[in-house]
């Protein structure tokens, strides 16, 4: 997991946020309630309204339109009072939808349930069975039930309940199965209890929230199913009031009269929004993914905010050059802070090399770079981004988009997930061509060839045809090198490229891009958490703590001489072979919460060094010899522009 | 892959069979007599016996029921007592016209439904997402039967764009452009609910893609942005969007009973209904089964497809 990724998970769980999105929802499922409850209020309040006899028939006053005197929504073709109608029909289709419901719930869950506890041949043949059922256009079930019972209200409840049995079924069989061998059911197993025990007392009440979704979501449906036998008349038989009856028989006269048909069917349409809105309502609130906000949508750029001016350009513009660079993540009330001002540049050719501990900020500058920090909730809110001078903050995406995969390339952590699992390597690297040079499609396979070959891929004719599942890991990184390098880039960001990899792999894929590198004097900015790694392979480093560099300059003198106490036990962390029995240190302490930064030095709390002016105010990242920075009051080492010479 | 058709043939025949038997055991759960509802007024005990005898509903229900299947093995599925024609010969006609109005249904309703619930996720919380989401919540929770009821008032009655009813034209007629024109309302109308749960299905489908690496990878080699979309999201999208067309072909078909009734369109729904009140058993078998193999059959083709799409799925 990059650390770009782990700040945005972990603060999509923030409360409020969180809270905001639900309510916006539950506004929705409130709206839904409140009108689902006045319905419900018609219906019980039936009795002791004034209406008129549903049953009355008044055939010289047929068809009367609604608002005549007497009839507050009109007659029906033999002169009965709709509203009277309306009000029991209701009644009657809620009674029948709701009692459906529960009755395909109990019976489904309890198939459900006794399968899923029991599995083995149980399990297997009743799922068959239920298999069978779903095997049938609902709808076939449902007309064969009622030829078979006979038109009826009662019937059509049967066909409606039998019918989605199998739903309840599988759903709360799936349940039961994760729920049948975990701890608590194995200790009531081992207690000596009975099965039918366990069931009621440890198995139902688990299952309970999710038979209550499974009923919210299909209530309305079946709502719909009952009112819909009855309009086919395979239902409510006349002259008793059901809304699916009373559309059916106006729909005899649709043309001449409608405002018979449309008033049931309005009333069917009002209920089962209601109860859908509900629905919705009671699943995102029980539903824990959900209610994370977990399915957010990353943009195409990352969200530019920037406060106030971007800095000017230095004077001599390196390959690319980061001055203060904030980038935060908005979760609700929640602001992480990824990066307070990260400045840093690599020359043409040159190598640079990002240290820090997960969390520390070192992925989302690479992200920020091309403007790929997932966003919402990344934000860039501060300083600028430089490609040979041009601030790209302030370009058009257009411009940003010509550049990615061109001039600038990224190799990722985790080839398998990177890469699209659906389309084949070939057509992905010959894509990575073709988005930014209109070549022959023959002419870009080709390249791509050359370019698998070049990063010593066997076979590689044959391999372009393979979907990455088809490639072990290490292949998988070097078609991801194959692809940054495919349109000869002057830059390749590298995110932990053999984090993901085993040590063997990871030794391969190293050397293969020091070579590429040499060959090709590409510069390369390498995000690693491995100082090992960087020794060999970096010309500078740069240590990243809570979203700042803390200390940077050439790797061997870095690494051989650690001005930063956070540099120092850095480097203590890992362990080197041959090293015979060196202890190894780990640093006491956590990174602090980003959305909660210090005064002072981000660092003091977990120091041996620390003094109280640690805490107190900026602490510049200072130039300390020519080559090195570092943010420190009290250094590792003294060094000194004098020391140098 | 020609064996992996082959493997999901032969797992598909055991389903038919439990179909035959479920239509079976519950047209034997049948009250009362089958021949003396068969001869109505004229079921003197003499006839009864008679028919029953002829009807093979004398034996034991195994033996009938590996008769009847025996029967539908070689294309005998019995004579409709109520339309006085071979069960076969009514039904394949009147499933030809449901195929034509649930087809056309399930295409709009999947290329809508899809396109929809793309826009939605790649607009999240945007104008267009509302929207969308608004009119997905509406046609979730409209009955068919009443929906193609207003569109007949408004379209066919008061702006005389469509006709009222019927498949063609009662005189002359009968060419494509005629069927169209009949078609165009009663398949808007079919395809309503399913788009709706196609589009909703479709943008969570979209969102949960979206979110993911490789898409992020697609952004980092300057993919643009509709083809990151359509392209790389909606392609890996689809793994999960096509089942649930599958599925909503089982709605589709169902939806249509209704909307034959409403639109008069002869097609098997419609015919079902009629057969059940006038209690006509064979037809009523005969159509059941039809329908619940072609349904069965078109699943089989959307695992096949959902194989092709997904190389990850091997057989």
């Amino acid at each position: 997991m990059s650390a770009a990724a782990a700040p945005s998970s972990a603060g999509s769980r923030g409360p409020v946020g969180a809270f905001l999105r639900l309510f916006a929802r539950n506004r929705l499922a409130a709206f839904g309630g409140i009108v689902l409850g006045l319905v419900l209020l018609l219906v019980l309040l039936a009795p002791v309204l004034p209406l008129a006899d549903p049953y009355a028939q008044d055939k010289p006053n047929k068809f009367l339109l609604p608002f005549s005197a007497g009839h507050l929504l009109g007659t029906d073709h033999l002169g009965r009072d709709i509203l009277s109608r309306l009000v029991w029909g209701t009644q009657t289709s809620l009674a029948v939808g709701v009692a459906a419901a529960l009755i395909s719930a109990t019976i489904g869950s309890a198939i459900g349930i006794v399968a899923g506890f029991y599995g083995g041949r149980t399990d297997n043949l009743m799922m068959r069975a239920i298999d069978m059922l779903m095997a049938f256009p609902y709808i076939l079930l449902a007309l064969a039930i009622v030829a078979a019972l006979g038109p009826g209200l009662v019937n059509a409840l049967i066909a409606v309940a039998v019918v989605n049995i199998p739903f309840f079924a599988r759903n709360i069989r799936g349940v039961t199965v994760g729920l049948a061998h975990r701890e608590f059911v194995d200790a009531a197993r081992l207690a000596g209890q009975s099965n039918l025990r366990i069931i009621l007392t440890e198995i139902l009440p688990n299952v309970l929230p999710v038979i209550v979704i499974a009923m919210s979501t299909t209530i309305g449906w079946m709502i719909l199913e009952t009112a819909g036998l009855s309009f086919l008349g395979l239902g409510a038989q006349p002259p008793a009031p059901d809304l699916g009856g009373m559309l059916g028989q106006g729909r005899n006269a649709l043309i001449t009269d409608p405002h018979a048909a449309a008033i049931p069917g309005l009333m069917i349409f009002i209920i089962v929004m209601s109860v859908n809105l509900i629905g919705d309502g009671v699943r995102d609130a029980l539903d824990p993914r959900l209610r994370a906000g977990a399915l957010m949508r990353p943009m195409a750029r990352t969200q530019i905010d920037r406060r106030g001016e971007a800095p000017p350009a230095p004077a001599e513009p390196a390959l690319l050059d980061l001055q203060e660079l904030r980038t935060e993540f908005r979760l609700g009330a929640r602001v992480l802070k990824a990066l307070s001002g990260v400045t840093l540049s690599v020359k043409p050719g040159e190598c640079l090399g990002i240290v820090g501990e997960s969390g520390s900020g070192k992925s989302v500058a690479a992200l920020s770079v091309m403007g790929l920090v997932a966003s919402p909730p990344g934000v860039i809110t501060g300083g600028a981004v430089r490609y040979e001078g041009e601030d790209l903050l302030g370009a058009p995406y257009e411009r940003l988009r010509g550049l990615r995969g061109n001039r600038v390339a990224y190799i990722f952590q985790d080839p398998l997930a990177t890469l699209h699992p659906l389309h084949r390597v070939g057509d992905q690297i010959v894509e990575a061509i073709r988005v930014h040079r209109r070549v022959p499609e023959a002419e870009a396979r080709a390249r791509a060839l050359e370019l698998l070959r070049a990063v010593r891929i066997p076979n590689a004719e044959r391999r372009m045809g393979d979907y990455p599942h088809q490639l072990s890991g290490g292949m998988r990184q070097r078609v991801g090198i194959a692809m940054a390098l495919v349109n000869d880039p002057d830059l390749i960001i590298a995110d932990e490229p053999t984090t993901a990899l085993d040590v063997t792999v990871q030794a391969q894929i190293l050397a293969l891009l020091a070579d590429l590198r040499r060959e090709r004097g590409v510069a390369i900015l390498f995000i690693t958490h491995d100082f090992g790694v960087v020794g060999q392979f970096c010309d500078r480093i740069a240590v990243m703590y809570a979203g700042r560099i803390v200390e940077e300059g050439p790797t061997a003198e870095v690494l051989g001489a650690p001005a930063h106490p956070y540099t120092r036990r850095l480097i203590a962390c890992v362990p080197e072979l041959g090293a015979g029995r060196r202890e190894l240190a780990a640093i006491p302490g956590l990174p602090p919460a980003v959305d909660d930064l210090p005064d002072g030095c981000a660092f003091a709390p977990r120091c041996a060094r620390a003094t109280p002016e640690c805490r107190r105010g900026e602490i510049a990242l200072a130039p300390v010899t020519a080559t090195r920075r570092l943010r420190c009051l009290h250094p590792e080492v003294e060094l000194t522009r004098e020391e140098q010479r | 892959m020609g064996a992996y058709i082959l493997k999901r043939l032969i797992s598909a025949v055991p389903v038919v069979l439990g179909i035959t038997v479920i239509v079976f055991v519950i047209m034997s759960l049948i009250p009362g007599d089958p021949a003396t509802a068969i001869l109505g007024s004229y079921a003197t005990p003499e006839n009864v016996a008679k028919l029953n005898r002829d009807l093979g509903l004398d034996r034991s229900l195994p033996e009938q029921y590996f008769i009847w299947i025996g029967n539908m093995a070689t294309g005998e599925f019995g004579r409709s007592y109520s339309l006085n024609r071979p069960v076969l010969d009514e039904v394949m006609e009147r499933f030809g016209a449901t195929l034509i109005l649930a087809g056309t249904a399930l295409v709009l309703c999947s290329v809508l439904g899809i396109v929809a619930g793309v826009i939605s996720a790649a607009r999240q919380y945007g104008l267009a997402d509302k929207a969308i989401t608004f009119a997905v919540l509406i046609g979730i929770s409209i009955p068919s039967f009443f929906l193609g009821m207003m569109m007949i008032l408004l379209f066919a009655v008061d702006l005389r764009w469509f006709p009222v009813s019927g498949m063609y034209l009662p005189y002359g007629g009968g060419d494509l452009q005629d069927l169209l024109w009949h078609l165009a309302m009663p398949a808007a109308a079919l395809a309503v609910v399913a788009t709706g749960v196609v589009a909703r299905l479709s943008r969570s489908a979209m969102l949960e893609v979206l979110r993911l690496d490789f898409i992020r990878t697609a952004r980092a080699k300057g993919v643009g942005e509709r083809r990151v979309i359509w392209g790389h999201a909606l392609r890996a999208a689809m793994v999960s969007i096509i089942p649930v067309i599958g599925v909503q072909a089982g709605f589709v078909l169902s939806g249509a009973v209704y909307i034959e009734i409403v639109f008069q369109w002869h097609g098997i729904g419609e015919m079902l209904v009629n057969a059940i009140l006038k209690r006509d058993i064979l037809l009523v078998q005969g159509g059941v089964v039809v329908v619940a193999t072609c349904y069965v059959l078109f699943n089989l083709v959307v695992d096949v497809c959902q194989s092709l799409l997904d190389p990850r799925v091997k057989a």
